[in-house]
């Protein structure tokens, strides 16, 4: 049988919004992906050790405390001082789009803005897995 | 016959008819729902009212139930406390902002924090990295208080603080800066948002776990009710709980069984019903559909009078009035054509008006995007002029009283709300419910049900899911400016060099003390915050003591 696709959905930084995270990790997980959510106020410390314990293909995260120009980089840096560099990460939350090319330029796959439908998100994962 | 026999017939002939036209030339669609999903019938008559006393059910304005509001005349004496909640970056740029709102004619402040001051960081705090100064104002010490009020007399505003887990500390530095500023505390009015039950399921700024939490909470409550009498000691909130997902009715329903909590919590530390009730306020949302939403502000009103009247024995009518600040619904905003929000938050706004409260923030057009711009927040400002001045809705008490539709949703919402609360109830109560997870549950299986009518297209947002159009990058977002944070780390280390460290030694080292026995914790924490220390030190003192709270995961 075909391994499930196996998604870590995180929430870093100190805001306690995670409708978005919650409804995309449901989303998620009813397209027939294994999903495991962490919980709010991750570290990137937090979020790195968590995917590579659980052997996630992605890491998706959710923010909306404006935080994401710190956070994302630190998490895509401790990612490459563990030499993952097969883990798809991609982003959510109420980011301006401003920083999309700042965030790409990191690491960060894409970014779902909001009133991205759940439908947009599970497609890119499929189509854009680093593991095949 | 009866007229009411009359009109049971000729309504059944006037569906026999309808029905036979429907056939023919179907309805829009085969089901029609609120904006929380419950159904909604062609036509109300008095059919739909049978059997409900007016004087029982909906009463006069200022009298109980209090369906029809708290006050006899309503905006007829004076309008609603218009409130934008504002602050970011530092204690200067928001001082700034709120002088630029009293000046265009706001009539009452609320605070925004930052996170790390709401979860009791400093700013120099490793957590705090990428947070300072980005979604509220950033608060270390008495000394940012004393700057974020600069030039603002605390006994002519009224100051609302969205603060919860440390609002203990932010309501002993207001106090403190009223103290220099020559201001006894009998002479300040405002509000802490106080509310820690709502954090745990939606919010997300906790800090300790529920039993001490509570202590915190009722320690204020008793200390303003002899200290800081005007002060509204709690406002508790529904509008979080909207805003992840819940139905209009299981937002009165989850918020009145968190003033339930509250209330027992209070009686069980040994207050009087009638000591601390007339404090307690509310907050609520307001979404678009502005007959349910109206409702439920008239039925939320009757939920809490018959609760404080026939469960907790309250006598004084103040305990009796659900008092509320409104707040329109930020998870409505579309990102996308960003101006069509204007329209929405006026309807909203509108509801909040029809609905009774008695004060009202309106969301600017751009806060899915980014902070709100000046120029935004302005617009958002006149809307609730042009509904205050123009729109004749401020001219009546109560204006949708006695409509059909309006008096049937009314009483929908509060039977719904009322299993919901008896559900609680076998459960131990809110804190119980929220410790297992139940409403946490039952608000992301809305959220979830929400969000697939919207993928589907039964439910349309307008350039949204229909009527899309091409559009550009949106410009003119305003920005936190990034060294807000390098500022506030300077600031702390200059403050600890210059203020007397044995006191604040000392003072911590009291709260500490009074902490791990029973005695009331505001006067510590009062002392501690005079002698400058810092917000992170005294929430690490009662993190020491008390613990933290650690969530369970589920989705």
């Amino acid at each position: 049988m075909e391994r499930k696709i196996r998604v870590l959905v995180a929430k870093p930084g100190l805001d306690g919004h995670d409708r978005g995270a919650k409804v995309i990790a449901r989303a998620l997980r009813d397209a027939g992906m294994e999903v495991i959510y962490t919980g709010l106020r991750q570290t990137p410390e937090q979020i790195v050790t968590a995917a590579v314990q659980e052997d996630a293909d992605v890491v998706a995260m959710s923010i909306l405390s404006g935080a994401h120009n710190h956070l994302f980089p630190r998490v895509m840096e401790l990612l490459a001082e563990k030499g993952v560099d097969d883990v798809l990460v991609v982003g959510g939350g109420v980011i301006p789009e401003d920083d999309y090319d700042f965030l790409k330029s990191k690491g960060i796959a894409a970014i779902f803005g909001p009133g991205t439908p759940t439908g947009s998100t599970i497609e890119f994962i499929r189509n854009n897995l680093k593991r095949k | 016959m009866s007229e009411i026999e009359n009109l049971r017939k000729a309504i059944q002939a006037w569906n026999a008819g309808v029905d036979k036209a429907v056939a023919k030339f179907p309805e829009r669609r085969t089901d029609f729902v609120t904006g929380s999903g419950a159904p909604v019938a062609r036509l109300y008559t008095p059919l739909d009212l049978e059997g409900r006393g007016y004087q029982a059910e909906i009463g006069l304005p200022g009298e109980y139930p209090y369906t029809r509001g708290v006050q006899n005349t309503m905006y007829r004496g004076r309008f609603w406390t218009m409130r934008q909640y504002a602050g970011f970056a530092s204690a200067e740029e928001s001082n700034k902002r709120y002088k630029f709102l009293l000046k265009a004619g706001q009539t009452g402040l609320s605070v925004a924090f930052d996170l790390p001051t709401q979860i009791g960081y400093d700013s120099d705090h490793p957590l705090s990295a990428g947070e300072v100064g980005k979604v509220g104002v950033a608060i270390d010490s008495l000394e940012d208080m004393e700057t974020l009020f600069d030039g603002i007399p605390l006994d002519q505003v009224s100051t609302s603080m969205t603060i919860n887990a440390p609002a203990a500390v932010l309501l002993a530095m207001y106090i403190a800066v009223a103290e220099k500023q020559g201001v006894g505390p009998d002479k300040l009015n405002g509000t802490i948002q106080n509310d820690i039950l709502k954090e745990y399921v939606a919010r997300g700024t906790y800090i300790y776990p529920p039993e001490p939490s509570m202590r915190l909470i009722t320690n204020i409550f008793e200390y303003c009710s002899k200290q800081v009498p005007n002060w509204n000691t709690i406002s508790i909130s529904g509008y979080h709980i909207r805003e992840a997902g819940s139905t209009a009715a299981q937002e009165v329903a989850f918020t009145i069984a968190d003033g339930i909590a509250y209330v027992e919590a209070a009686i069980k530390a040994g207050l009087g019903v009638d000591d601390f009730g007339p404090r307690l306020s509310f907050f609520f949302n307001a979404h678009n559909d502005l007959f349910e939403e109206v409702a439920k502000f008239r039925a939320a009103r009757r939920v809490w009078a018959k609760i404080m009247k026939e469960r907790f024995a309250a006598k004084n009518p103040k305990s009796l009035m659900l008092r509320f600040h409104t707040q329109t619904g930020g998870s409505t905003l579309t990102a996308q054509q960003a101006d069509n929000n204007i329209v929405r938050v006026a309807i909203q706004a509108l509801s909040a008006v029809l609905g009774g409260t008695q004060s009202l923030h309106t969301n600017s057009k751009d806060e899915a995007l980014a902070l709100p711009t000046e120029a935004s927040v302005r617009i958002a400002l006149r809307t609730q002029q042009i509904i205050a001045n123009e729109s004749g809705a401020a001219e009546t008490v109560d204006p949708l009283a006695g409509s059909y539709y309006v008096e049937s949703l009314t009483n929908r919402i509060e039977t719904e709300a009322l299993a919901y609360i008896k559900r609680i109830d076998e459960q131990g109560g809110a804190v119980k419910a929220i410790e297992g997870g139940f409403v946490q549950k039952e608000i992301q299986e809305s959220a979830y049900a929400y969000q697939m009518a919207v993928e589907k297209g039964d439910r349309v947002v307008v350039g949204l899911n229909k009527f899309q159009i091409e559009e550009g990058k949106p410009t003119g977002l305003l920005r936190v400016d990034p060294s807000v944070g390098e500022g506030q780390v300077q600031k702390i280390k200059a403050l600890k060099a210059r203020r007397d460290g044995a006191r604040v030694a000392a003072a911590l080292s009291e709260l500490e003390k009074a902490a791990k026995g029973d005695s009331n914790l505001m006067p510590p924490i009062l002392e501690a915050v005079r002698a400058y220390a810092t917000l992170g030190e005294v929430s690490d003192v009662l993190r020491k003591v008390f613990g933290e709270y650690r969530p369970s995961v589920m989705f």
